[in-house]
């Protein structure tokens, strides 16, 4: 008797250990061929070191896989390849100043002639529906298109099993839509998919079969269409979990918003970057303005020029009626303005500074950390003190360095540096990434009680649980320019994907 | 002032001699920062390719094999570097400073004693016909086989970098190295190579200075030119053509002012002679002004260190 659907990748007692965590824990599964498999867990659940072992980018402690019934332990990711293993990386892959195909070839074992490869390029993207031109330079793609590299890089290969890392994180609600016609696609011509995310209604509108993982181990599995999204929701975080309060609004009865800008239009200082367009918004006192958009449609720009580490004409950003374009970021905090970047290490915090210098650099002005021009050591330190303590930050002590702290709990840090400040501005990029369920709610409960206490809020985000769950009016970046802001209530998935800039150009797959 | 005395034909064909070195020096430099590292040991490596190039000549009496020693001595230079930074993960730029410091120190010690001795003779490449064609057989073809090789490691460089999968993966690894480890391929590894490549080449440039274009051993003997492919790895903007440009344009002034000098111009000679640095700070000045690294076309990576945590 015949097995009718044999496994094509079974997986027992993979576990990892690495100085300090247990990242696998004796993980068992199995996929078969076709099956879109989800990997669920929250960051740090070990869903990439998993992933990383099966695609031979890291050696397991113990246990063993079988792929196609033979056992398999891939020493180097050109050997999974090999035997039929491509993956989509999250982020981390690409090069930016190499063309498509040159970047497609250096993820293949054996790659054709560049000019073969290059028509191979364009027959296989039209026929999934991800046209692409093999010649452009990947630092000028949208993050979409940056992905479609990815995925085609692995089609070329005619993967048996593609993995994918977080594939819709950069992707507007369209795109998704696409990209899933494009796996489903795949998997009905027989190629088995392991799709890791977090999302989980994407999990329940894509696939047959999902693992769910908690601090390394396999804590549960489920066929996502007969469960709710809340009951996965809580196998994955091991809590039930509390939406964020929010009180009615007041009305603060100012007649000039606390922030305004208008014709918005500067240069990126960044390379690859997008410029901004004639950006404009109000923001009122007690007001969150929430602004959806893919990774690099100025996003870094719109907040250097908030911060003031861009500046620009004075008009163009106004406080309470008051020009402040051209003032400098220590000007616009002494008025009240507070910014928090998107990149933990590097923009937002000084990786190898304590967390008390690092509270210090951001606080100086507005908690009168100096006395005579020498900074009061002790003020800060007892401040840094209790933003760890307010905000849950896991840390031995202040001293510490801030590349010490997990990304999450310095992201903890970080938004508790910022909204303790008694802000009358606030503008944040990206408040929840990479943190737990639980941290992201707390984060999202400070900015509301922060708008409660009558301070304007702008929240940048590529999440839109993060948008929706927060904002009072939502608008959308799309290649440097800003959609009119409209409320948050009503608002359709459709409408915001819409804004956001639609499906950028894509098709929908038209092969075979 | 008599400027009569310069001979165009005679100056052109004394550039591309004096250009070799920091030709060779910087097309080593280029493709060690196409891999993501920036060695600023050249002037280190270069001399200790002079001075070893130097003891090899003499004691064999055979420049072919000088040259070879010339190279193996900057190669074992920069795999001191290599061990530090890819290693080590020390610092690039002090371990490169640290580099030149050292090779400069150690070529005094092992020079003390072939000071005043004459190495052995290069002698032309016998180009049959092409050497007696009318001026332009004087300036081309009646050169010794250095300088010849020279250009044909830029033009191999190029054609490497350019076509094939060797430098492709070289330049995927100076772009982005995460993306590179993730996708399998062996960072460290390729960057030492890269690193014992741009040592070979800085020390066959130093032993040119040695061997021909001195030719004796002075402490101190490379005076800069180290510095000078530095500079002209950026004022090519790491591409291999533009570094024979860059190479004969500085090679070009360093000849010049030597002529103005026997031509009595009337400057001070010590303006003339700092006058190939002079035009070095300006070209890095104005080449890294304004629009950034992405102008500069720089690799995104140079510069960092690697270490697969996970």
């Amino acid at each position: 008797m015949t097995d009718p659907a044999p496994d094509l990748l079974r997986i027992e007692g993979l576990t990892k250990t690495y100085p300090g965590v247990v990242a696998n824990d004796d993980v068992s599964f199995a996929i078969s061929k076709g099956e879109i498999h989800a990997l669920l867990g929250e960051n740090g659940a070990g869903k990439s070191t998993l992933v990383k072992m099966i695609y031979g980018l890291v050696k397991p402690d113990r246990g063993g896989m079988v792929l196609h019934g033979q056992a398999f332990a891939p020493t180097r990711p050109s050997a999974a390849r090999a035997a039929g293993v491509a993956m989509v990386f999250q982020h981390f892959s690409l090069f930016e100043a190499l063309n498509v195909a040159e970047n497609v070839a250096l993820g293949m074992e054996s790659p054709p002639p560049m000019r073969e490869l290059a028509a191979r390029i364009r027959a296989v993207s039209e026929d999934y529906g991800l046209p692409l031109d093999p010649a452009r330079m990947v630092g000028d793609l949208s993050a979409g298109e940056r992905q479609r590299v990815e995925i085609v890089r692995c089609l070329l290969q005619d993967p048996k099993l593609l993995i994918m890392d977080e594939p819709t994180s950069v992707l507007t609600p369209q795109e998704v839509d696409i990209l899933f016609q494009t796996l489903r696609k795949l998997s009905a011509e027989g190629t088995a998919i392991l799709y890791i995310s977090h999302k989980l209604e994407e999990i329940r509108a894509l696939c047959d079969e999902a693992t769910i993982l908690r601090r390394g181990k396999v804590v549960g599995s489920c066929t996502p269409r007969d469960v709710s999204a809340r009951e996965m929701a809580e196998m994955m975080v091991g809590a039930v979990l509390t939406p964020p309060a929010r009180a009615a609004r007041r009305d603060w009865g100012d007649a000039q918003p606390a922030l305004a800008v208008a014709g918005l239009s500067v240069a990126s200082p960044i390379p690859f970057g997008t410029s901004l367009k004639e950006v404009g918004f109000t923001v009122q006192r007690g007001e969150v303005l929430g602004i959806a958009g893919v990774a690099g449609n100025g996003q870094d720009e719109l907040l250097l020029a908030l911060s003031g580490e861009l500046r620009c004409a004075p008009g163009m950003v106004q406080c309470f009626g008051k020009p402040i374009g051209h003032l400098g970021p220590n000007e616009r905090r002494a008025m009240g303005f507070v910014a928090a970047p998107e990149d933990r290490l590097g923009h937002a915090a000084a990786p190898d500074m304590s967390l008390v210098e690092n509270a210090f650099l951001s606080g100086s002005v507005r908690k009168g950390l100096t006395r005579n021009g020498f900074i009061d050591w002790a003020r800060a330190k007892t401040w840094a003190e209790e933003v760890v303590a307010q905000y849950d930050v896991r840390t031995p002590g202040t001293w510490v360095a801030a590349r010490a702290l997990s990304g999450g709990n310095l992201q903890k840090f970080l938004m508790g540096r910022e909204l303790s400040q008694s802000p009358e501005v606030v503008i944040i990029n990206q408040p929840t990434w990479g943190v737990d369920a639980a941290a992201a709610a707390f984060i999202r409960q400070e900015i509301l009680n922060r708008a409660q206490d009558g301070a304007a809020v702008v929240v940048i985000s590529q999440d839109l649980d993060d948008l929706l769950e927060v904002s009072d009016r939502f608008a959308a970046l799309n290649e440097g320019r800003l959609t009119p802001a409209r409320p948050t209530e009503g608002l359709t998935v459709e409408e915001i994907g819409l804004m956001m800039g639609g499906a950028h150009g894509m098709e929908v797959a038209h092969h075979g | 002032m008599d400027l009569s005395s310069i001979n165009p034909a005679v100056l052109i064909a004394s550039l591309m001699v004096a250009s070799v070195p920091i030709m060779l020096a910087a097309i080593g430099e280029l493709v060690v920062e196409k891999a993501g590292v920036l060695n600023l040991g050249v002037e280190g490596m270069m001399i200790m390719g002079a001075i070893c190039g130097f003891i090899v000549a003499v004691n064999t009496g055979s420049p072919v094999a000088g040259f070879l020693g010339g190279a193996a001595g900057g190669a074992v230079l920069s795999l001191v570097f290599a061990l530090l930074t890819q290693v080590l993960l020390a610092n690039q730029v002090a371990s490169g400073l640290a580099l030149t410091l050292f090779g400069v120190g150690l070529s005094s010690l092992m020079g003390q004693g072939f000071v005043g001795i004459r190495p052995p003779l290069t002698s032309a490449v016998d180009l049959g016909p092409l050497a007696d064609i009318p001026v332009l057989g004087h300036i081309l073809f009646r050169h010794d086989p250095m300088v010849y090789i020279a250009i044909a490691v830029v033009a191999g460089v190029w054609a490497v970098l350019r076509f094939t999968r060797a430098g492709l993966i070289l330049r995927a690894v100076g772009e982005s190295h995460e993306a590179a480890h993730a996708l399998g391929y062996k960072v460290t590894r390729i960057r030492i190579m890269a690193i014992l490549f741009g040592g070979a080449m800085a020390g066959l440039g130093g032993a040119y200075l040695s061997l021909i274009r001195v030719p004796q051993w002075t402490d101190g003997i490379t005076a800069g030119a180290g510095w000078i492919a530095l500079a002209i790895v950026v004022f090519a903007s790491w591409q291999p053509w533009r570094v024979l440009i860059g190479a004969y344009l500085f090679g070009g002034i360093s000849v010049l002012q030597l002529n103005l000098q026997v031509a009595k111009v009337p400057i001070p000679p010590e303006y003339l002679s700092m006058s190939p640095y002079l035009i070095t700070i300006l070209v890095l000045v104005i080449m890294s002004s304004g629009k950034g690294r992405k102008a500069l076309n720089a690799p995104a990576a140079l510069g960092q260190n690697f270490h697969a945590s996970r």
